[in-house]
């Protein structure tokens, strides 16, 4: 049997913005039926190979050489007309954020009929009942109905099945998948992947995979480049790959990835202490619609956390996580149950009065836009003192070197702006600040879930130390399983606004209780 | 102007019945403000016309003149009195004229509304012209050119674009004769004049708008499937960029018709511009206070059109009160 000839032919392809060389010579080929995963962590220039593949790059990158070939057919030479016939006929892309690609005033049937009216030559009639066809086949439960519903009526994973129909229905040969579930719930995310599988071994053709998710190239990917500042840091099948890897740096990033590495949180001995640091009972929320209507968002959910130890919530996005941490930070009241900030009743005092709440900080999840943008790192940290503290400028500026030195990071840092800093960075920032007010609780939202794998690994490893020495207690809200379970004593799980399970994080983990929580594990598994 | 507050349950009808509403309870506050400052103005136009002492009239004389015109002597009751009538479409006597408001009315406000009308669609023109220009054109320095217009027209003067307008186009290239065309033509020369200081800000927001709008992930997906640029920026970039500038459409309507005193000046029309000036002069209370009614029915009527037409243009606000029953799971 001859080797087939690839679908997709890159050839020591570079591309730079400006001064900075995004990709230096990048060589890898799709081959018809298989999927290859493009891997690596942000900045390593995997999404912009897949926007040159489809020849879409911003007016300021510029291709320095190399060839990219489709199906004998050089894409670089092409003219602009006719990589308006190749793509969508040729070339399917599904887009990273199923949110934000759909045009919000158009309803779906006529954007999945956009594709059809640029290529074909169907009529009104065909095309609608191709579209249903369309819209059926990739697994939406009423294609009639969501003919004619608007981007907002659908959930995120219903959105990003109207994109897989927008990107299969000319049945091109190769399809572009730009980080095609970060954006979605773990459980929805598997759905979307074995539909992409399912597909791709109907048609015949091939997936371009760009991911920064090591299990998904382990699972998905035939093949696998891991792309690092820009070169190929290692290519091969991806099972030799993931079972054998050759570069330090793909051994780095399995080592920090969660999925590849689990950890499990030191086995701490904490006493129950007299008082908990946090205890939450039968805690009932209400959400207010604006007809007046009332539905409880949160119902009856308990939990109590130990001095020094890390409680985490996991819930998918509209769980009711978030609720939860809005009331825990005392921005919204609950209808009936209590909360206690070492032993003291949080909504107790009069409204509006802080009390209890002071001894607790929240971080948030955005790494850029949690600090303000017009403000340098020194007068980002200095907030807080200069609002809990009457103290000089010379103490605060000392406080200030002394929390720099807390959170790991140099105080050549002080004069920069978020805008020039890392994401990881900016967290160790935010947690600078948190730490200002001298908490003893911090409250931490989805707090590394914008960040790579390897900072993630490194700024998990500071709360573990920040716990320790300062003895915090911790609630840390995420979707992440495997990343709460590297840092849980105890653990919620938030179901609908229920409490799926509550225990210790290693019984749940060993021994889950329901079953969604068993689906959930799988995700990670 | 808030369409963010567009009502979850009441659906459409509801929704046309809430502006109305408010648009005449605007009318009817607008008519009581003028009212009151009218009346609280030292002086009358009675006063103003008839203590000419060569008319030699005396000061029981002016009083029984007074009553005829306004009525009665009574604030309470005149203010009563006046609603009625204008409600009734009656606006009272011009003392300066001593003809019927209604009578003025109908000569000037034909020529301020045709006015108003044909520098606003122009408006309309060389906004979209420039948000066309500025993302179509081939050249990147022709679409900076074209990038750079609304800020340079709102910087000119009306008086004075007005009368470089006339120089250059009837007096220089005699493409138009300034007086003694036909009502619609004539207005072509003040249309361009005024519409072109309100097409600025509509066009600057619009241009700001689409540069929003292309960053947006679906206009790049939309490219993906081999949608030409053109093809997106019609069917997807505008689309969702012309709301704001639509807002700002109303808001000038309003003020076209409000404010067209200036133009009227320089080309010379008899319009509401040239009467509220001879009504403020001579402090004719029954025409100033028809002008002020009529130029806040002119921004409340422009800005309840935008209303009406901003939920038909962007179908999420359309939907607002369909959802609540929550999104289904996939």
């Amino acid at each position: 049997m001859t080797s087939p000839t690839p679908v997709l032919d890159v050839n020591d392809l570079a591309i730079s913005y400006g001064d900075r060389i995004a990709v230096k010579g990048i060589s890898f080929a799709a081959m018809p039926g298989k999927t290859i995963a493009l891997i690596g962590e942000s900045g390593s220039g995997k999404s912009t190979i897949a926007k040159a593949v489809i020849r879409l790059l911003p007016p300021s990158a510029r291709i320095d050489r190399g060839s990219i070939t489709l199906n004998g057919q050089s894409l670089l030479a092409a003219s602009s007309r006719t990589l308006n016939t190749i793509r969508g006929r040729q070339i399917g892309f599904v887009p990273q954020d199923p949110g934000s690609s759909l045009d919000p005033r158009i309803p779906i049937g006529r954007q999945v009929g956009e594709i059809l009216r640029l290529h074909t030559s169907e009529g009104r009639r065909e095309r609608h009942d191709h579209v249903l066809a369309l819209l059926e086949k990739v697994g939406l439960p009423d294609p009639g109905r969501c003919f004619s519903q608007f981007p907002h009526e659908l959930s995120g994973g219903m959105k990003q099945r109207v994109l897989i129909a927008i990107a299969v229905a000319l049945a091109p040969d190769l399809i572009i998948a730009d980080e095609p579930t970060s954006a979605l719930d773990a459980t929805i995310q598997r759905q979307i992947l074995d539909l992409l599988d399912s597909l791709r071994e109907e048609n015949g053709c091939s997936v371009l995979m760009i991911t920064h998710d090591l299990a998904i190239a382990r699972d998905r990917a035939h093949d696998v480049v891991v792309m690092q500042h820009g070169t190929a840091a290692e290519r091969g099948l991806s099972d030799s790959l993931f079972s054998a890897p050759h570069s330090p740096y793909t051994r780095r990033l399995l080592r920090d990835s969660p999925a590849f590495h689990p950890r499990t949180p030191p086995v701490r001995k904490v006493a129950p202490a007299q008082v908990p640091a946090l205890e939450v009972s039968n805690l009932t929320i209400t959400h207010r619609t604006h007809g007046g209507r009332t539905s409880p968002t949160v119902r009856n959910v308990s939990f109590t956390v130990q001095p020094g130890t890390t409680h985490g919530i996991i819930g998918e996005s509209g769980s009711g996580k978030t609720t939860i941490l809005r009331c825990l930070m005392g921005l919204i009241s609950p209808i009936s149950g209590s909360v206690q900030i070492h032993g003291a009743d949080a909504f107790g005092g009069r409204p509006g009065e802080r009390g209890p709440f002071r001894s607790m900080q929240l971080v948030y999840q955005n790494p850029w836009s949690s600090l303000d943008p017009r403000l340098t790192v020194r007068r980002i940290i200095e907030e807080p003192l200069r609002n809990h503290f009457d103290e000089n400028r010379s103490w605060r500026l000392q406080r200030i070197h002394t929390l720099l030195e807390r959170v790991h990071l140099k105080p050549d840092i002080l004069e920069r702006y978020p805008s020039d800093i890392s994401g990881g960075q900016c967290q160790r920032v935010a947690l600078a600040r948190a730490l200002a007010a001298e908490p003893d609780i911090l409250v931490l939202d989805e707090f590394v879930s914008a960040l790579d794998v390897t900072v993630q690994a490194r700024i998990l490893e500071l709360l573990t130390e920040l716990q320790n020495d300062l003895g915090l207690t911790f609630v840390f809200v995420s979707h992440d399983l495997a990343v709460v379970r590297q840092i849980s004593d105890t653990l919620s799980i938030i179901r609908h606004g229920q409490q799926e399970e509550y225990g210790r994080a290693e019984s749940i983990f060993s021994n889950p209780a329901s079953d969604y929580t068993r689906t959930l594990l799988q995700t990670i598994l | 102007m808030n369409v963010s507050h567009f009502p979850e349950r009441r659906g459409l009808a509801g929704h046309f019945l809430v502006q109305v509403g408010r648009a005449l309870l605007i009318l009817w506050g607008a008519f009581t403000l003028t009212f009151t400052l009218l009346q609280m103005m030292p002086g009358d136009a009675v006063m103003i016309r008839f203590m000419d002492p060569e008319l030699g009239l005396s000061s029981e004389q002016i009083k029984t003149m007074r009553v005829l015109y306004s009525g009665s002597s009574n604030p309470v009751f005149q203010y009563f009195h006046t609603l009625w009538q204008v409600l009734h479409g009656n606006f009272g006597y011009s003392v300066q004229l001593g003809v019927p408001v209604g009578k003025l009315l109908s000569t000037a406000l034909p020529v301020t509304l045709r006015l108003a009308g044909v520098g606003f669609l122009l408006s309309l023109v060389w906004t979209l012209a420039v948000a066309v220009g500025a993302s179509l054109l081939p050249m990147r320095a022709l679409r900076q050119a074209v990038h750079a217009l609304p800020g340079l027209w709102s910087a000119i003067p009306l008086y004075w674009s007005g009368i470089l307008i006339i120089q250059v186009l009837s007096f220089r290239l005699h493409l138009l004769p300034v007086v003694g065309v036909g009502t619609w033509k004539g207005m072509l020369l003040p249309g361009l004049t005024v519409s072109l200081p309100v097409a600025a800000p509509q066009a600057k927001l619009l241009l700001q708008k689409i540069e929003e709008t292309e960053r947006l992930p679906f206009v790049m997906a939309s490219r993906t499937r081999g949608a030409s640029r053109v093809s997106v920026f019609f069917r997807h970039i505008l689309p969702n960029s012309v709301i704001p500038s639509l807002t700002m459409a109303g808001l000038s309507l309003g003020e076209l018709i409000a404010g067209a005193i200036v133009t009227e000046t320089v080309f010379g029309l008899n319009g509401l511009g040239q009467m509220t000036r001879d009504a403020v002069s001579g402090q004719d209370v029954a025409v100033l206070q028809a002008v002020v009614l009529i130029g806040a029915a002119g921004f409340v009527g422009a800005n309840l059109a935008v209303d009406l037409l901003i939920p038909l243009i962007d179908p999420t606000l359309r939907m607002a009160h369909r959802i609540g029953g929550g999104k289904s799971g996939s």
